[in-house]
């Protein structure tokens, strides 16, 4: 996939639509969807995994990540639930992507 | 004894779940579907980034998000999950030996089997590096398990080896977690993994990628204190001199994975040298009748999504084979691999079987810039498809048209030009 910036904005050689998009914000603003897990109290399995509802700047990364570190979810979990909402003030949740269960 | 199901699958990842509801869906009512975890959903559980399904789903999903998908499918149906279980054997008259701890062994006869076991992760010992064994030495998969699912944070200071798509994802993840990655060492000239997992995972974090080098001395008492990589010369040979010396507390390894064929061997199943999974056919069945494979377990997969696409292919055979069958052996076309293509799945086609075309997985083996994949028959170019680029990290498709096959010999050749 090619940019061209001068005079314009001409993507080429790009595979699929999102790829004319995906270029231009990779120059002028990019973004990048973070996962993670957060901790659950009593489960076999003790991490629950996260994502970013959507993307944020690729500047605001490490305090995303940071906003995840005290988070406790207790079982059952639903896929979908907010573990911290308007992460650093971007408008966008870290929500669970699993489901949990008591006996799991 | 006695036990017996329509069909049985032997795994419950993607390719199994995948598998078992096309199968379904196609009209086999007596499916189980065997897999030794505690859950359904293979290694797509510990793969938490996100990426899977854009093309299957037409979403970007994470690995937990797309497995729970096809779970829900299967929750849906009357198929029969077995977990926790080990298949200790399955016999070419498709006899599935289980045990487990609750209902001890068991013998299941099933009218079609499908593998779906997957792959595992080339470790240490399989590519030899020298030096001492302290602890800190991790596949990068291994590592992925246990800081994903387990809570366990494998450590501080990490080397990569290899530029697999997984050791690239841990790269990032280890990242995030704290701790600093110094680099990725990859003896190829070129990546293994995908090229967006190079941006987003290295170059996003500015972890550098040293090409042609590899790792050539490990040392420290109980655990890992440093390693000494080296650059490579062209027969990937380390050149003297050119050591670069990493301390570090942790080393993951990305060298390639292996497709898991102890069952499949011993079934008596025709195994491929090159994708080290079995030959099949265009419908994913195997040397032996009314035993299919599909996924990993037949060749290594890029994306999840194609996965899937080929266990609905399989799921479908199955049906087909328990009402009746494909056609047989004897009209069909060898695929074959010509210059710069190392594999194809399927091996074998049976024109037959097929109306549209069919699709044809392969991989090169080294990076071509614009070139064209050219299949041959009787010395002839029959069909050509361009590329802007090809690598061998990157699993390629093209489509043989139904015409092509039809006029075929008794073999194609797949080649770049």
């Amino acid at each position: 996939m090619t940019v061209e910036t001068e005079g314009g904005f001409r993507v080429t050689g790009n595979g699929c639509e999102r790829g004319v998009q995906y270029a231009r914000d990779e120059i002028t603003n990019p973004t990048r969807i973070i996962t993670s897990t957060v901790r659950v109290s009593d489960a076999r399995l003790r991490r629950c995994p996260v994502k970013l509802s959507a993307p944020i700047p690729k500047g605001k990364i490490f305090e995303a990540m940071g906003t995840l570190d005290e988070v406790v979810l207790n079982l059952p979990i639903r896929a979908g639930q907010v573990a911290v909402s308007n992460v650093c003030g971007t408008g966008v949740d870290f929500i669970t992507t699993a489901e949990m269960h008591i006996s799991g | 004894m006695g036990e017996r199901y329509d069909l049985v699958v032997i795994g419950g990842g993607p390719a199994g779940l995948a598998a078992a509801y096309a199968a379904w869906e196609h009209g086999v009512k007596s499916i189980l579907i065997v897999e030794r975890d505690r859950e359904p959903g293979g290694i797509l559980n510990q793969c938490i980034h996100n990426g899977f399904g854009l093309h299957y789903f037409k979403a970007e999903l994470t690995g937990p998000e797309y497995a729970a998908r096809f779970v829900a499918l299967v929750k849906g149906t009357g198929i029969e999950f077995s977990p926790d279980p080990m298949v200790l054997e399955l016999t070419p008259g498709r006899e599935v030996h289980i045990s487990n701890k609750t209902e001890g062994y068991r013998v299941i006869r099933a009218g079609a089997v499908i593998l779906a076991m997957g792959c595992r992760e080339r470790t240490r010992g399989a590519i030899a590096i020298p030096g001492d064994r302290p602890a800190g030495i991790f596949t990068a998969g291994t590592a992925q398990r246990y800081v994903n699912m387990e809570g366990y944070m494998v450590g501080k200071r990490v080397l990569i080896l290899g530029s697999g798509d997984i050791g690239l994802i841990m790269a990032r993840r280890m990242t995030l977690e704290g701790a600093k990655v110094l680099a990725c060492v990859e003896l190829m000239p070129y990546s293994g993994g995908l090229t967006r997992n190079i941006v987003q995972c290295l170059q996003d974090y500015g972890i550098p990628l040293y090409l042609s080098h590899t790792v050539v001395d490990i040392q420290g008492k109980s655990r890992l204190e440093k390693v000494i990589a080296a650059r490579v010369d062209e027969n990937l040979k380390p050149v003297a001199g050119t050591e670069i010396s990493f301390e570090c507390d942790t080393l993951l390894l990305s060298v390639g994975l292996i497709p898991e064929n102890e069952l499949t061997r011993k079934a008596g199943v025709t195994i491929d040298r090159r994708t080290g999974g079995a030959v099949v056919y265009e419908n994913m069945e195997t040397s032996v009748p009314g035993i299919f494979a599909c996924g990993n377990v037949v060749h290594v997969h890029d994306l999840v999504d194609f996965v899937t696409e080929e266990s609905i292919r399989a799921g479908k055979a199955a049906a087909r084979y328990l009402t009746g069958g494909d056609k047989g052996d004897n009209e069909a076309i060898e695929i074959e691999t010509g210059a710069g293509v190392s594999y194809t799945v399927p091996q074998k086609v049976r024109p037959g079987n097929v109306s549209g075309g069919t699709d044809v997985f392969f991989r090169v083996n080294q990076v071509f810039a614009k070139s064209v994949i050219a299949v041959i028959s009787d010395g002839e170019t029959v069909a050509r498809f361009k590329r802007e680029r090809l690598a061998p990290g990157e699993m390629e498709r093209i489509k043989i048209p139904a015409k092509v096959l039809a006029q075929a010999g008794r073999s194609v050749t797949l080649g770049v030009q």
